[in-house]
């Protein structure tokens, strides 16, 4: 690679290196999709969400705060997956399907940069979603509980979860989109994400299950993506804190899953013959 | 130095869905580009025309053989920035704007920081879509788009481009503008490597055409050569509501329009024919050698020979 | 083409890295969240807030906490742990998203009632399951003799008891013991043989193997509570025609009371103590032995070792 960026433009001494090429690619990627409709679903999804917690809150008096966390957090992270696999697919497939990939892959470009720079500005796009999702869950529980308390803190390491959650799914996204049809990888993808949520689950059936079988869904409930781990939803709606090292070993374990998944979609993108 | 010189490329698919097996889109082409030539690329659809840039840009493998692109290897890094290409149909992000697009491509190529913008500027105006620059693409119509892909293909100053059905769906002014604009690259020096299946276009502008056909290089001459030779005929036009009958004793084929004659004869038979206008006195228009068309050359060279016809039953016999 | 490689082998070595890596962690998760999980139960105890939530996929719903219940379980009382207070609300939300799952019930029998290690110690609980499970599954002999078995070995109620069998041996499709159980609990007699026909019918009756394996080791252990008091009744008879206790197996044998030198279901000789006593070998081997003890010994349980409860 760094050979590549010594000679990427023989007689263009300004030419780019691979980072900045990757960098472009990534605010290119992020740019795409925010102009794209997915934002006004975000508004929209948002002032749904205020309208609910105020109907709930007029509903019931103890459990207001316990109902905004839990409606609002699961609402977050199922809309967010939605459109995690969303842009993840439709970027990616997109550009394979209508051949702008074409046009950036004939120039200096690594397929591999390509497929990071896309990853990145992905993810940057799912940030922004996510705090904007997230301002509206924080503005509802303000509306029923009039003030923040301490352990509205844990609300936010929820939120951080679900982020560690779309990168995960993004990751996926763009490692299906590297070999199979947009239909068919959001599909694969929104399976994973189920199976991923009952992950921890999975392992408790392998361990119960014996021979083979049971070897067979080990590595089966290893290899799935763990969602269950970064779901704390239930936990923090009841004020109950999260544990510093689950937050190291998640955040950890998101990173790595996705290195895992992008470093898939390299290898098979490297070699696949763009048709 | 040779522009492009490609190696006996070849590039077969695998097609099916349980039993996949491989096509050939590519039979063993071997072709050599000079720098400063405009090359046209001819064949019907499905010929390999797509499949050969494809694989001279890296976006499928080859199955055998090799390329170098001026004087590097194909898949040498240094290549790309020194090639520009239109891919046949463009479409580009539709949530940006022209402008954006091209500033982007300028990044990816490596264009440097400070005169990109002036480029990206220059550019537009050249294709004429300054107008249009800060609208987003998905408003773009079809020619439009064409004109945005011809303009990312120069914008990094290349001195190869490659471009994949540069005339198809525009209008005759756009492909008007699209033959200036490769007649300009010609005089700027550049190499222009283009597939077309519209003769005129590749007539009006090529040094230099190859044909290919059923994946298999047919033919390649140059344009002048191939349009210069005599077919030992000659054609008479002149004035008259019917063919004499003089003429057809002479061997002539004859074609009557309106009250004009459109007559072929045998070179010999010239002074014969003239001498039976004059007694008919009728007016003679014109009298021109019969040349070779470039259509000719290239439905003679899309029939296929003995030896191919024999290879298209293996091809068959394999495919079956 | 070099730099190609280089990128395929970058990505390569990336790939094995991060899947170990995510592996490893994985396991550290597990480690951190152990029984997490099923903490969740607490937070979900109204089924109608569980229902609304899985979207109607209850089904499912129930088997995944069906199987945390089990783990849950399974894995606290393979670790020694004497807390099982999450296990109560598991199977009650499993078995009110899915009344019919008829296993929990089964389970919850078996492992709510009896005292910690061997169970919750909540035979109020267990009681409710299967009144809660013959509510909603009112054709299942099974559950009339799980809440039997609860009336007879948790509250030694034989009335309540006998009237569970005979409801559940009323049923269209019964078990043939059914009656007969009723009819001895009415009787109130022949304790050994109505405990083996119990535990042998909880053993035939399920496939789990928690349970079968306690059925197993209360059958065993009622093997040597019954030859223990056979014996203990054979030495008395002894005592009575030669006026003396017996010194030995041998002088039991030779009397002509017994054939052979008896032993225990593992193999061991019962041991013949000087004050006429029979004992085991080894008290440790045979779980849930009320007989056959040196005097003032407890119970021997299935665990060695009992660590203190840390979560």
């Amino acid at each position: 690679m760094n050979s590549g960026r010594r000679n990427a433009n023989a007689g263009n001494p300004n030419a780019g290196n691979a980072n900045a090429r990757i960098g472009y690619i990534a605010f290119n990627t992020f740019r795409e999709a925010v102009r794209d409709r997915v934002l006004y679903n975000l508004i929209a999804f948002a002032l749904l969400l205020s309208g609910a917690s105020i109907l709930v809150g007029e509903i019931s008096i103890d459990v207001e705060r316990l109902v905004v966390v839990n409606l609002g957090l699961t609402a977050v992270s199922l809309f967010g997956v939605v459109i995690a696999i969303f842009i993840g697919i439709g970027l990616v497939s997109k550009e394979i399907d209508k051949r702008t990939l074409y046009t950036v892959l004939s120039r200096p470009v690594r397929r591999w940069e390509f497929v990071v720079g896309k990853f990145f500005g992905l993810t940057g796009t799912l940030v922004v979603n996510t705090v904007l999702m997230a301002i509206g869950v924080l503005l509802a529980l303000l509306y029923v509980a009039h003030r923040f308390e301490k352990m509205d803190a844990w609300v936010l390491v929820a939120l951080y979860f679900i982020v560690l959650q779309f990168l995960i799914v993004c990751a996926l996204a763009l490692f299906f989109s590297s070999f199979s049809t947009p239909l068919m990888s959001a599909v694969f993808t929104f399976a994973l994400f189920v199976i991923g949520s009952l992950a921890e689950d999975l392992r408790g059936f392998a361990r119960i299950t014996q021979g083979v079988g049971g070897w067979i869904a080990t590595a089966v409930a290893y290899l799935v993506p763990n969602f269950s781990a970064l779901n704390v939803i239930s936990q923090v709606a009841h004020g109950d804190a999260v544990p510093g090292r689950l937050i190291l070993y998640n955040t950890l374990y998101a990173l790595l899953y996705s290195a895992m998944a992008i470093s898939g979609a390299v290898l098979i993108f490297q070699r696949r013959d763009l048709k | 130095m040779a522009a492009i010189e490609i190696l006996d490329l070849e590039k077969s698919y695998l097609v099916g869905f349980w039993r996949k097996r491989p096509k050939l889109a590519l039979r063993s082409l071997r072709l050599t580009i000079e720098e400063g030539e405009v090359f046209g690329f001819l064949g019907p659809n499905g010929a390999g025309k797509t499949t050969t840039l494809k694989l001279l840009m890296g976006l499928v493998f080859p199955t055998a053989g090799s390329a170098r692109i001026l004087g590097l290897d194909m898949d040498d890094p240094r290549v790309k920035s020194q090639i520009g290409f239109l891919p046949e149909q463009p479409y580009f992000y539709d949530h940006l704007t022209a402008r954006e697009l091209l500033n982007y491509y300028g990044q990816l190529s490596g264009v440097p920081a400070k005169g990109r913008a002036a480029r990206v500027e220059q550019m537009l105006a050249r294709v004429g879509l300054s107008d249009s620059a800060g609208m987003q693409l998905r408003k773009f119509s079809k020619g439009m788009l064409q004109r945005l892909g011809l303009a990312q293909a120069i914008l990094h100053d290349p001195k190869l481009v490659f471009l994949d059905e540069p005339m198809s769906g525009l209008d005759p002014m756009g492909r008007r503008e699209v033959r200036d604009m490769i007649q300009e690259l010609r005089h700027e020096g550049k190499t222009v490597f283009f597939s077309t299946h519209i003769l005129s276009d590749a007539e009006a502008l090529c040094d230099r055409v190859g044909i290919i056909h059923q994946g298999e290089l047919r033919g390649v001459g140059a344009v002048a050569e191939v349009t210069s030779q005599k077919q030992g005929k000659v054609e008479i036009v002149f004035c008259a509501q019917a063919v004499p009958a003089g003429l057809t004793s002479l061997g002539a084929e004859a074609r009557v329009s309106g009250d004009m004659v459109n007559a072929v004869l045998p070179e010999e038979q010239q002074d014969a024919a003239l001498e039976v206008l004059r007694r008919e006195r009728l007016k003679l228009i014109s009298l021109t050698p019969v040349r070779r068309s470039l259509e000719e050359y290239y439905i003679q060279k899309l029939r296929p020979t003995e030896g191919q016809r024999e290879r298209e039953e293996d091809r068959k016999g394999v495919g079956a | 083409m070099t730099a190609t490689r280089r990128a395929n082998l970058v990505a390569a070595a990336a790939l094995v890295f991060s899947m170990a890596g995510a592996i490893a962690t994985l396991h550290a998760i597990d480690h951190t969240r152990r029984a997490s999980a099923a903490q969740e139960a607490l937070y979900v105890r109204s089924s109608k807030v569980l229902r609304r939530m899985s979207l109607g996929y209850t089904g499912l719903l129930a088997d995944i906490y069906w199987t945390r219940a089990v783990q849950y379980f399974g894995e606290r009382h393979h670790h020694g742990s004497r807390d099982f207070r999450l296990l109560a609300p598991l199977l009650e939300v499993t078995t009110e998203l899915d009344p019919r799952l008829l296993p929990a019930y089964q389970f919850g029998a078996n492992f709510l009632a009896p005292k910690p290690p061997n169970g919750a110690g909540l035979p109020g609980s267990a009681l409710f399951l299967m009144k809660y499970g013959i509510e909603h599954n009112p054709g299942q002999w099974r559950l009339y003799y799980n809440l039997g078995f609860l009336y007879y070995t948790e509250f030694k109620d034989y009335a309540k008891a006998a009237d569970a069998f005979a409801q559940g041996a009323k049923l269209p499709v019964t078990n043939e013991y059914m009656p007969i159980l009723a009819a001895r609990m009415a009787q109130h007699a022949g304790e050994f043989d109505t405990a083996r026909m119990l535990w042998r019918m909880t053993y035939e009756s399920t496939k789990d193997p928690q349970i079968r394996d306690n059925a197993v080791q209360h059958l065993l252990a009622l093997q040597v509570d019954e030859d223990v008091t056979r014996l203990e009744q054979v030495v008395e008879k002894y005592r009575e025609q030669t006026g003396r206790l017996p010194a030995s197996m041998g002088d039991l044998e030779r009397a002509g009371f017994i054939h052979g030198t008896p032993a225990d279901p593992k193999g061991r000789p019962y041991k013949l103590m000087p004050d006429g006593r029979i004992e085991v070998q080894d008290p440790e081997s045979i779980f849930f032995i009320t007989k056959g003890l040196p005097p003032g010994a407890a119970p021997p349980q299935p665990l060695h070792q009992i660590e203190p409860e840390s979560r």
